[in-house]
């Protein structure tokens, strides 16, 4: 999120699309009403209508997989009808600079396409730049390659009539969202969006985003109170993880882990992010402070300057190489893997296509599973078609702690770091996660120190000082994180002072300031709110910096005054020469004198309306699922995402347009369950409330199949199949696509088979090995399926004597 | 950390907070006279603060231990700013995460071929966990890719997790699989 929960309640118009906030972000649901409340318009966008639909001021339903046709017609009736804050556009986005002019987009496809590799070469769509380096600027907006202007064109196209034919929404539905919301282009009003799952989990999830954030630069929503781009994530610590690097992609701290191309530190930090204009702050040219100072908590004193830090002791990725999700679970399907880590989670069940991930599991000669509850992963060998007998498989499960057992702290979705403390003694022989990641990590480098083995320096090297008086302490970890001053001792008060000389030494560059020589940041309660805006600024701790809503600079005029009076998130005070509010998108003055850029984590330093960075595209533009139920893209001639990778083979299958499995499905969350149910299903109060996996359906539909409410059904994908209890409910209706009905069902993913023994299966039986090209998040929100009546079992004979 | 709530403030707090609880039924929508009783049932127990496991709001969460460290409740904590005591179905109901009969209490190992889990313990399995990484690690290490590219990376172990690790453990997690030189490294923020 770049704002923050309670900061809803700031807003003038809320749209929440691609999530159902009521049901899965609950509480958060408080500061939406806060903001309806005083006279705030909620948005509801859905293929269903769901509790959170029932407190919508505008409820409109969408095909699944539409979103950005959807949103490229509210681009365009912003455009049409000079909704814009014209005055944002022209100073903090791109919407003035020029383009290649090589620059081209034609049914479907951007230049640069090259078929045979399913690829662009982006080059075309790069801005143009002065003699000194800096973008060229046209002010007025006119030049037919500016950004602006080749936006107006890419979404001239998106009409009414068009968007209505794609998503199945009416046109007035389409109109009465894009007036409300286009009333925030105004200075004086704040609009925001909540989104989740349901905008990532397509082939263009990226794209679902970054036709929002296009939105919100042209309405100027970003870096004010009450507005942003907002995800609302689904774990209590997903932010967190993600922030300490646990993906394939990055370090801690968004530091890009190293390819092979890169062979020494001086490579890598070649690639560091530049910008020759003196009015962009490009914060990432920092980044090599950061790169030194984490290796320095890597390696400690074994990490110098002569050895680069120890760079060579990292592993490096191939070129181009992507060990994402998805191809991990391929890999592993093909053999490749001999050992395996499933560490508080379940990919029996949360992976796309769970049976292709289970069959994975049986390739391997070991597993790690630690969990606080038994599940389908680590019990993989006893489940459906499994033969023990046949499954070599070692599995080690190990019981960890629960959170209210152990001391650390979360990050929430609006970046609040904040402490827990443990309030009781985990079960039996159970531990903290850390302290089994501490005394195992002990053993493996015991091992080293005695036998031989390839390349042991990094384990022998690795510095690893984390006991007090002969326990694992958490503590130690946190400060680490923070950062130490490597001359004094000191923990360092935030990430300005970090070097890249090796004299100081930060886990994540990010969360620097959270654990100083002052305390324990996170572990802050006190509720003070100088700006009245619900700040919090000495509530537990928010990355970066204790900045509770980024690129705030963005909110100021030029002299650094509040565009919005009645929100002013920022101030700056020329006499004192200093920014009264929440703590400055970089501490430098206002625009209008010597000051920068507000977006400065851009190298360019404005708001990127064109976005050249992603690989589908520097415009999002509509394609349909993997699987859909139309045989022709209504818009272009390109079916689907142009540069998505298709699994081919095994137990990959995908149809579309297939009469055999006709209707549009999703899956989704409940409010008494979490993810594949784990922390759920095994908890009396919560399985009695929702005690089995459904399928929703429209009156329509259930007409068509002969399908009653209550009536057991089997749902069924290429990839496999579930049985479920039907729901049929108004919550659905067909929509009319093209003049054609289309249906669309849905269906929770919380089950399995451990347990409750008649709660159902994993609805990600269902869904596609198939990712954004971007991220490889899965397709789980729009794939293909056929529902079918399944006939009564016949009763149980009775028991033989 | 410990803290005091009376029942004065307990009682605004939780008055204040019924209205905004989506769901109802498990927040404070309590009369007056449950509410003593539930102050009762609470009485000289220790109170712990803690943050949700759920979903990514991070509601506060007290949980009140009783004198012999059992979990007897747990509530949403009226002082936090973003539940204001408010809890959902989830939160409302992680007091059976701790006491539930359920629970993970002993390390299993399952054998090849095997049909049942064996009990084990730490000090076994860590140890055989350690041999089987060094073997996968040294069986699989390439310091070169097929380019000649120095790569030093271990190709045959592969991790997933965890978002439900503390930011403190998963950021020792990363330092762990990287320094055995995994790159297959995800977790459920890829999915």
């Amino acid at each position: 999120m770049t704002n923050h929960y309670n900061d809803f309640r700031n807003a003038d118009v809320i749209l929440n699309m691609g999530s159902n906030v009521a049901e899965n972000h609950p509480v958060s649901f408080k500061w939406i009403q806060a903001a309806k409340d005083k006279g705030a318009i909620f948005i509801h966008v859905d293929p269903r209508f769901t509790r959170t639909s029932t407190k919508a001021d505008i409820f409109v339903r969408l095909r699944s997989g539409t979103d950005i046709a959807f949103l490229g017609g509210m681009i365009k009736y912003i455009l049409d009808n000079n909704l814009y804050d014209e005055f944002y556009v022209k100073n903090y986005t791109n919407a003035s600079f020029i383009v290649n002019p090589k620059y081209g987009f034609d049914d479907g496809l951007f230049s640069g396409y090259d078929p045979t590799k399913r690829a662009y070469d982006a080059s075309t769509w790069a801005l143009e730049k002065d003699e000194q380096g800096v973008p060229k600027r046209e002010m007025s907006l006119q030049d037919p390659r500016c950004v602006f202007q080749i936006l107006k064109r890419h979404y001239s196209r998106y009409t009414f009539q068009k968007v209505s034919e794609i998503t199945g929404t009416p046109m007035a539905d389409l109109e009465k969202v894009y007036k409300a919301y286009g009333t925030t282009g105004a200075p004086d009003k704040a609009g925001t969006v909540l989104y989740a799952m349901g905008w990532t989990q397509h082939t263009v999830g990226v794209q679902n985003i970054r036709a929002m954030s296009i939105i919100q630069s042209l309405l100027g929503n970003m870096g004010i109170a009450g507005g942003g781009v907002n995800a609302l994530r689904g774990e209590s610590n997903v932010q967190g993880s993600t922030d300490a690097g646990l993906l394939f992609h990055i370090w801690p701290g968004y530091l890009p882990n190293p390819q092979a191309q890169l062979a020494t530190l001086a490579d890598y930090n070649k690639t560091t992010p530049a910008s020759k204009d003196p009015r962009s702050i490009n914060w990432w040219k920092n980044r090599p402070k950061y790169v030194a100072s984490f290796l320095k908590t890597m390696f400690g004193d074994k990490a110098t300057k002569e050895n680069e830090f120890g760079y060579a002791w990292m592993p490096k990725l191939d070129t181009g190489q992507d060990a994402s999700w998805l191809n991990l679970f391929d890999e592993m399907y093909k053999g490749s893997f001999t050992g395996f880590f499933a560490w508080g989670m379940n990919p029996a069940c949360s992976s796309a296509n769970a049976g292709k991930a289970r069959q994975a599991l049986t390739k391997l000669d070991w597993m790690v599973n630690v969990n606080v509850f038994d599940n389908e992963t680590g019990s993989f060998w006893k489940g459906p078609g499994m033969d023990p007998k046949k499954i070599k498989t070692e599995v080690f499960q190990l019981p960890c702690a629960a959170f209210l057992e152990k001391e650390g702290s979360i990050s929430n979705s609006g970046r609040w770091m904040q402490w827990r403390y443990k309030a009781a003694n985990p079960p039996g022989v159970a531990k903290p996660d850390g302290d089994i990641i501490h005394e195992l990590f002990k053993k493996v480098r015991a091992l080293y120190e005695k036998g031989k083995g390839p390349f042991s320096e990094p384990i022998l090297n690795l510095k690893w000082d984390y006991e007090t008086n002969g326990h694992f302490d958490i503590h130690k970890v946190a400060k680490e994180i923070n950062g130490y001053d490597l001359t004094t001792g000191k923990l360092l008060p935030n990430f300005v002072p970090l070097k890249d000389d090796g004299t100081t030494s930060c886990g994540n560059w990010l969360y620097s300031g959270s654990y100083t020589e002052a305390g324990n940041m996170a572990a802050r309660r006190k509720k003070t709110d100088p700006t009245g805006l619900g700040l919090y600024p000495e509530w537990s701790w928010c990355w970066p910096l204790n900045r509770r809503i980024i690129y705030n600079r963005a909110s100021v005029d030029l002299d650094g005054n509040p565009r919005d009076p009645m929100r002013p998130l920022l101030k700056w005070d020329g006499a004192e020469k200093k920014w009264i509010g929440d703590v400055p998108d970089n501490a430098v003055p206002p625009m209008g004198t010597t000051g920068a850029y507000p977006f400065i984590m851009k190298p360019d330093g404005v708001a990127s309306i064109l976005g050249p960075g992603l690989k589908d595209g520097p415009f999002p533009e509509h394609y349909e699922p993997l699987e859909c139920p139309i045989e022709k893209n209504l818009i272009s001639s390109q079916r689907i995402n142009p540069v998505i990778k298709v699994f081919e083979g095994g137990l990959d299958t995908f149809l579309t347009c297939d009469p055999r499995f006709p209707f549009v499905c999703s899956t989704y969350r409940v409010t008494e369950h979490w993810q594949t149910g784990v922390l759920t299903r095994w908890l009396p109060w919560l399985i009695e409330a929702e005690p089995q996996i459904f399928c929703e359906m429209s009156l329509e539909l259930g007409k068509l199949r002969e399908i009653k409410n209550g009536d057991r059904v089997i749902v069924a994908s290429p990839r496999g199949k579930v049985e479920a209890v039907a729901i049929v409910t108004s919550r659905l209706k067909p929509f009319n696509i093209a003049g054609q009905a289309v249906h669309q069902v849905g269906l929770p993913w919380h089950f399995g088979w451990l347990h409750p023994k008649d709660g159902g299966e994993s609805a990600n039986l269902l869904t596609p090995t198939i990712g954004d090209p971007n991220t490889m998040i899965p397709e789980s929100k729009a794939f293909m399926v056929n529902v079918s009546k399944l006939a009564k079992r016949p009763a149980k004979k009775p028991a033989k004597s | 950390m410990s803290m005091k709530i009376t029942r004065r403030t307990f009682l605004k707090i939780s008055g204040a907070t019924a209205a905004g609880t989506v769901m109802g039924g498990l927040g404070f929508d309590l009369s007056p006279a449950e509410v003593y009783a539930q102050e009762l049932r609470i009485k000289g127990a220790k109170a712990t603060t803690t943050i949700c496991c759920y979903c990514s709001v991070g509601c506060g969460i007290i949980v009140h231990t009783d004198a012999n460290g059992k979990v007897i409740n747990a509530e949403g904590d009226p002082d936090h700013p973003i539940n204001e005591g408010a809890l959902c179905p989830k939160g409302g109901s992680s007091f059976q995460i701790a006491v539930n009969p359920n629970r993970l209490q002993k390390v299993l190992y399952r054998a090849p071929s095997s049909a049942a889990w064996k009990e084990v313990s730490w000090e076994w399995a860590l140890n055989k966990i350690a041999a089987n990484i060094k073997k996968s690690r040294d069986k699989s290490f390439i310091e070169k890719n097929a380019k000649g590219q120095i790569v030093n990376r271990t190709n045959g172990i592969a991790s997933v997790g965890s978002a439900a690790l503390d930011n403190e453990e998963c950021w020792l997690y990363q330092k762990f699989l990287r320094a055995l030189g995994l790159v297959y490294i995800e977790h459920q923020a890829r999915i």
